[in-house]
């Protein structure tokens, strides 16, 4: 059905559609609608869940762990802060493989507070072992909320999902959104392997010795690894079903560029008009959006050859943007030209707590770019 | 008398401390609860009894969770089963630590918001699982390994903080009285809403006494007053077993205190306000047992 919503408000149409059955949040700006919306949606019997008003983050994570061990599809909602203070049941949740999903309002963390969008607070959780996908549009958070079930919930990957939308310019804007009437099959009802069983008692999370403890950190990346194939498909098949394609990340006008600006979430959006602008002037830009951070794609190919502008609404204190060194480790051959001299991408920092950045500056980082430099936008030293 | 049942649920593998109240508390509770139970565990000394992977000596499913977070999980949990219509027992089984100071706002949480559960803290009076640091539940002048000299400040008053959340069921125990405790769990998990049950649970490597001495210790931690048995069924007080007995004439306090190493230091004026302190909650519950009485008989 097509109409009109915000970010949140798509997320917890999904959780509506997706029948969940616990869902156990703590509202924080910019997330709240979202609790409010699910609220809503369980007291006028739209969703057939249980809500549980939880007084805090750690025990929203505590409680969808408890519900997701026995099984049922289990949500939560959170935002910056409240990320940070659940990151003990973050990595809690993936360890104890537990298809837990969440959306995450990015915002800055304090001090001095800040409400507006950042993405530290997310990446800063991106070694979790949860799945970690970044939208830019309404229609794709209500989309992936749907896909992040059938992700999470796999037998290959049992692992939490992460959906991350920026604070405000997504939460809170208002765009055309088409739900699914009939998701059909799409998500099939959950089929947890470990879930508890009372005929079948055992200890979950006991006193582990090392080789094991080694083990299971070894399934937790073979099942991060195995989720590619199993996203691949879940997002080919909504393809399929209802039309709308999604792939690892997201490619505008890359075939024939000669410099390709890397960004996630509303920045690699904007960047999209900026590419315009700058083909107008005849610089043969394009963007390439991630979409998926947590497994992070291979992105050698795409980036082959080409000059590189890397926007980081986000930093690592002591090392630099995340995006840009996730990028230069994992797509390190792509920027090594045959004549063996690197060109390295161009790491620009932009957006951080808010901070406006319109197309016309993104088109100005890219006329501007220096191979392996940094710009922290807007400060003058 | 209740009929204790013979099966057993804590297996003969455990590894407790010679002499571990908890692992007893453990066994009684299981008993009263059986199989159709999920036990919620922070990081505790049930850590460790338990065992060690791929082995289990308990025979109902366990789930550890993060310190903190007993009681929020077992929320999720409560409400996922009773979605799907199943009526599993939902028991969090917590020490002191992980109940009166990490762990207290996940119980508070969970207890407002009514989640049908029971909650049982077992009280070894400090963190025995870390080797014996001091808890906001030990008592004034007990030596712990950061309280050197004694510890100065009072117990934290647990069961008045969780009666003020008004639970439809909530009741103290002591490992020496197992039947007591037996029958509280029994009457707790017949009572849908959230419980809890406030259990002492002396612990010889902590409170250095010969691990033979457990039940000893109990029962003299009772009949001094210094531990007080009792239950409220939605508000309701009822002074139960030995503790009848022990609020009419107790026994001296310092017999409990002189059976354990850890108020070997403890100074004549820390031992008066022990005494205080248990004259007056005994007076307390006595007074609230009295005007309640009078309130049934006007009735």
């Amino acid at each position: 059905m097509l109409t009109f919503s915000t970010g949140n408000k798509a997320v917890a149409t999904a959780v509506k559609d997706a029948k969940t059955v616990v869902v156990a949040a703590y509202p924080i700006t910019p997330q709240t609608e979202v609790v409010e919306e699910t609220a809503n949606n369980v007291a006028s019997g739209a969703l057939k869940a249980r809500y549980i008003p939880v007084e805090s983050e750690h025990s929203s994570m505590g409680a969808c762990i408890g519900a997701a061990a026995t099984g049922v599809r289990t949500f939560t909602a959170t935002s910056s802060h409240g990320l940070v203070y659940m990151c003990e049941q973050i990595h809690m949740s993936a360890a104890a493989r537990l298809p837990i999903v969440m959306a995450n309002a990015n915002r800055a963390l304090g001090p001095g507070w800040n409400i507006g969008a950042e993405h530290t607070d997310s990446m800063s959780m991106r070694d979790s072992g949860w799945l970690q996908a970044y939208v830019s549009t309404v229609q794709e958070a209500y989309d992936t909320t749907l896909m992040a079930f059938r992700i999470a919930e796999n037998e290959n990957v049992l692992l939490p999902v992460m959906i991350n939308l920026d604070g405000f310019l997504l939460t809170h804007i208002t765009q055309p959104m088409d739900t699914i009437d009939d998701l059909g099959d799409y998500l099939p009802p959950t089929n947890t392997p470990h879930a508890i069983d009372i005929n079948n008692p055992g200890g979950y999370g006991t006193l582990t010795p090392p080789t094991e403890h080694f083990k299971f950190r070894h399934d937790i990346q073979r099942g991060m690894k195995d989720s590619v194939a199993v996203i691949e498909d879940a997002q080919a098949d909504f393809a399929k079903r209802f039309g709308r394609t999604y792939g690892m990340y997201e490619e505008y006008l890359c075939d024939d560029a000669d410099v390709v600006i890397v960004a996630a979430g509303t920045l690699a959006k904007e960047s999209e008009v900026a590419a315009d602008i700058l083909r107008k002037e005849g610089i043969k830009a394009g963007v390439l959006r991630i979409r998926w951070l947590r497994p992070f794609p291979d992105l050698t190919a795409a980036l082959k050859g080409k000059d590189v502008v890397v926007i980081d609404r986000d930093y690592s204190f002591g090392l630099g943007g995340i995006l840009v060194n996730e990028i230069r480790t994992k797509a390190l051959e792509a920027f090594i030209g045959k004549d063996g001299k690197a060109n390295l991408p161009f790491s620009v920092i932009a957006g951080l707590g808010g901070q406006e950045v319109t197309y016309d500056d993104i088109a100005d980082f890219v006329r501007n770019r220096k191979s392996g430099g940094e710009l922290w936008f807007g400060v003058t030293e | 008398m209740a009929e204790i049942p013979d099966e057993e649920f804590i297996l003969k593998t455990t590894s407790a401390c010679a002499g571990c109240s908890a692992s007893l508390i453990l066994r009684y509770v299981t008993k009263a609860a059986g199989k159709d139970t999920v036990l919620v565990i922070p990081a505790c000394c049930t850590s460790v009894i338990q065992g060690v992977y791929p082995n289990t000596a308990v025979n109902v499913p366990v789930y550890n969770v993060a310190f903190a977070s007993a009681a929020a999980v077992a929320s999720g949990m409560s409400e996922a089963f009773r979605a799907v219509g199943k009526k599993t027992n939902v028991i969090c089984f917590a020490g002191d630590g992980g109940t009166v100071d990490i762990g207290i706002q996940a119980l508070s949480g969970a207890l407002e918001r009514g989640t049908d559960f029971l909650y049982i803290c077992y009280d070894n009076e400090a963190y025995s699982n870390t080797g014996m640091q001091r808890s906001g539940a030990t008592p004034i002048g007990a030596k712990t390994t950061t309280t050197p000299l004694g510890k100065n400040e009072y117990k934290k008053d647990l069961d008045a903080i969780v009666e003020a959340h008004n639970p439809v069921y909530m009741a103290t125990a002591c490992s020496a009285y197992p039947v007591d405790l037996y029958n509280k769990v029994k009457k707790a998990l017949s009572i849908p809403g959230p419980k809890f049950i406030h259990v002492l649970s002396p612990c010889p490597p902590g409170w250095r006494f010969p691990s033979e001495k457990t039940i000893e210790l109990g029962k003299l931690a009772v009949t001094s007053g210094m531990w007080l048995l009792y239950e409220r069924e939605n508000g309701k007080l009822t002074i139960t077993g030995a503790s009848k007995a022990a609020m009419k004439k107790s026994t001296p306090i310092e017999d409990y205190l002189k059976a354990q190493g850890r108020f070997r230091t403890a100074t004549p004026e820390d031992i008066a306000m022990l005494k205080e302190n248990s004259k007056r909650k005994m007076a307390r519950l006595a007074h609230e047992a009295e005007a309640q009485a009078a309130e049934a008989e006007e009735a």
